[in-house]
């Protein structure tokens, strides 16, 4: 049978009309639900985003022994690359270190006789993941030659925790809210299927498919799933320009870096369209399916 | 073509209410299918048109197995069939046409052979001129027409009508019963399911009589119908 669009969307249209308060209800509730989904994911990327900030800052420095000569010191770079979570590693000379060194107090004098035998050879080692660096360090101080691990855990573990934490927490939330959503949203369309309950008797009566009669309560859900999508997907970005503005003019948060908006919009748009029109479908066909057995 | 063959039902809860029913209807037949409450009618009646599927027995539906029908072939033999019920089941928020369309559009007609056969069909029926009218501004006998015409519309091969004149006047009862054999008239079988035995002696038509579940008697017995039905 020949998809009739223009019939099952006026159906589904008149449908979502016909019961204003409960359609106001579903989209309300998707709408809460893909913003506190949105938010907590947002704050989750960013946090994420903030890490791998650290990550490309946050480097290990492994000091060689000074007993090693040069030639000793730099072979143990393929030591070093191999060990797990080594994203790369660079190898710095002593007389390099106190280059740097000099040049980072270039304006005083006590600084700029230094000898470069009081520095050691050294490897500054990039990571692939931050949550290796305690073992990393370990792995590193178990190497022959290398004589001290500086690594700063207490930064890392702290992103990481917090990390963690923004993460589960909005797996729980958005599980549980994308199952509130369904079921209200189920919900409301099981209203409009008990209203039209005769309808569907008398349709299946004259030979009617399921697919037949499906189709308008699926359009319905899929107007209210998009509905809300476009609703919550403005108020996401009003709430989430607001918390960037909030951050970047507070004198305690700094640190943070918070993605733009424009520059995320998309992914956005697109996953809350796809969850809104889930929960839409996904509502209207676990309300319709007992309607279904005549 | 109907055809029943020592057809069973029992229900989950254990009721047995078909024992072995058999009989056959051809096509083009007028036949009344009559019995006391409980005898198993509105049974025969959920069988013939998928709502049941028999426990027992092979039955035949203008072509589609009773017993064998897939879920999927249910739509499609419900296609061949027209049912009229005593309380119309008509949609109250739709008007005659709509509630003539909604059943051409389900089985996927197009605009354009609904806005065609509607007005064939109302007029068929006496109703000309009431399209734009809701089923409660129709009097019963008119309700019970726009039934008759929505069962028609989709031009079934049998029509199955299920106590069409229990909520009607003995005048009203009468036309509707005349249109159902002017249908008849017109090839379509008709299966009427009463309890009004004047009915039943008034149209000289076969009549199949039930009684706990079995066929107790089929021919065109109407005096002796009448009697069991005393």
């Amino acid at each position: 049978m020949k998809h009739n669009f223009s019939y099952f969307f006026k159906e589904g249209v008149g449908n979502m009309f016909s019961h204003g308060f409960m359609s106001f209800a579903a989209v309300g509730v998707t709408v809460a639900c893909l913003l506190i989904m949105g938010t907590f994911s947002l704050v989750a990327y960013d946090l994420n985003e903030n890490l791998k900030d650290l990550q490309k800052e946050n480097a290990v420095l492994a000091f060689v022994d000074e007993s090693l000569t040069d030639d000793e010191a730099k072979a143990l770079e393929g030591k070093v690359k191999a060990l797990a979570g080594v994203a790369d590693c660079t190898f710095v000379s002593r007389e390099e270190a106190r280059d740097n060194y000099v040049a980072l107090y270039d304006e005083d004098d006590l600084y700029q006789d230094l000898e470069a035998e009081i520095f050691r050879h050294r490897y500054v080692i990039h990571l692939t993941d931050l949550e290796l660096m305690s073992q990393l360090k370990e792995d590193l101080e178990n190497v022959d030659g290398i004589a001290k691990v500086r690594a700063d855990e207490t930064i890392s573990a702290g992103f990481i925790t917090v990390r963690n934490i923004a993460g589960v927490i909005s797996i729980a939330l958005v599980a549980v809210l994308l199952i509130v959503s369904v079921f209200i949203m189920s919900n409301t369309i099981k209203l409009t299927t008990f209203d039209r309950r005769d309808e569907i008797a008398i349709m299946k009566m004259v030979g009617a498919t399921n697919g037949f009669i499906r189709w308008p309560f699926v359009y319905e859900g899929l107007l209210l799933g998009i509905t809300g999508a476009v609703i919550a997907f403005g108020l996401q970005w009003l709430l989430y320009s607001g918390m960037v503005r909030g951050v970047e003019s507070s004198d305690t948060m700094q640190l943070l870096r918070l993605v733009p908006f424009t520059d995320i919009w998309m992914p956005v748009a697109v996953i809350f369209l796809v969850v809104g029109i889930m929960v839409g479908v996904g509502g209207s066909l676990m309300a319709i399916r007992k309607f279904l057995r005549v | 073509m109907i055809r029943l063959k020592d057809i069973e039902k029992t229900y989950e809860n254990g009721t047995q209410a078909l024992k072995g029913v058999s009989f056959e209807i051809a096509d083009g037949e007028f036949v009344f299918l009559v019995g006391p409450n409980g005898s198993g009618k509105s049974t025969v009646i959920k069988l013939l048109t998928g709502e049941l599927i028999p426990t027992g027995g092979r039955g035949m539906v203008n072509g589609f197995s009773l017993s064998h029908i897939s879920d999927r072939q249910i739509p499609h033999m419900r296609r061949t069939i027209g049912v009229i019920f005593q309380d119309f089941r008509l949609i109250g928020t739709k008007t005659v046409y709509e509630n003539l369309s909604l059943a051409m559009r389900a089985v996927g007609a197009s605009g354009k052979e609904i806005r065609s056969r509607i007005p064939y069909v109302l007029e068929l029926v006496g109703l000309s001129g009431k399209e734009k009218r809701y089923p409660d501004e129709l009097s019963g006998g008119e309700q019970q027409r726009v039934a008759i015409a929505r069962a028609l519309v989709n031009n079934p091969s049998t029509i199955v009508a299920d106590e069409p004149t229990g909520n009607l006047d003995p005048g009203r009862s009468l036309e509707i019963m005349t249109l159902l054999k002017r249908i008849n008239d017109l090839g379509t079988t008709v299966v009427v399911v009463t309890h009004e035995r004047e009915l039943v002696n008034h149209f000289d038509k076969r009549v199949i009589m039930l009684d706990a579940g079995r066929v107790v008697a089929d021919g065109a017995h109407t005096y002796e119908v009448a009697s069991h039905e005393a």
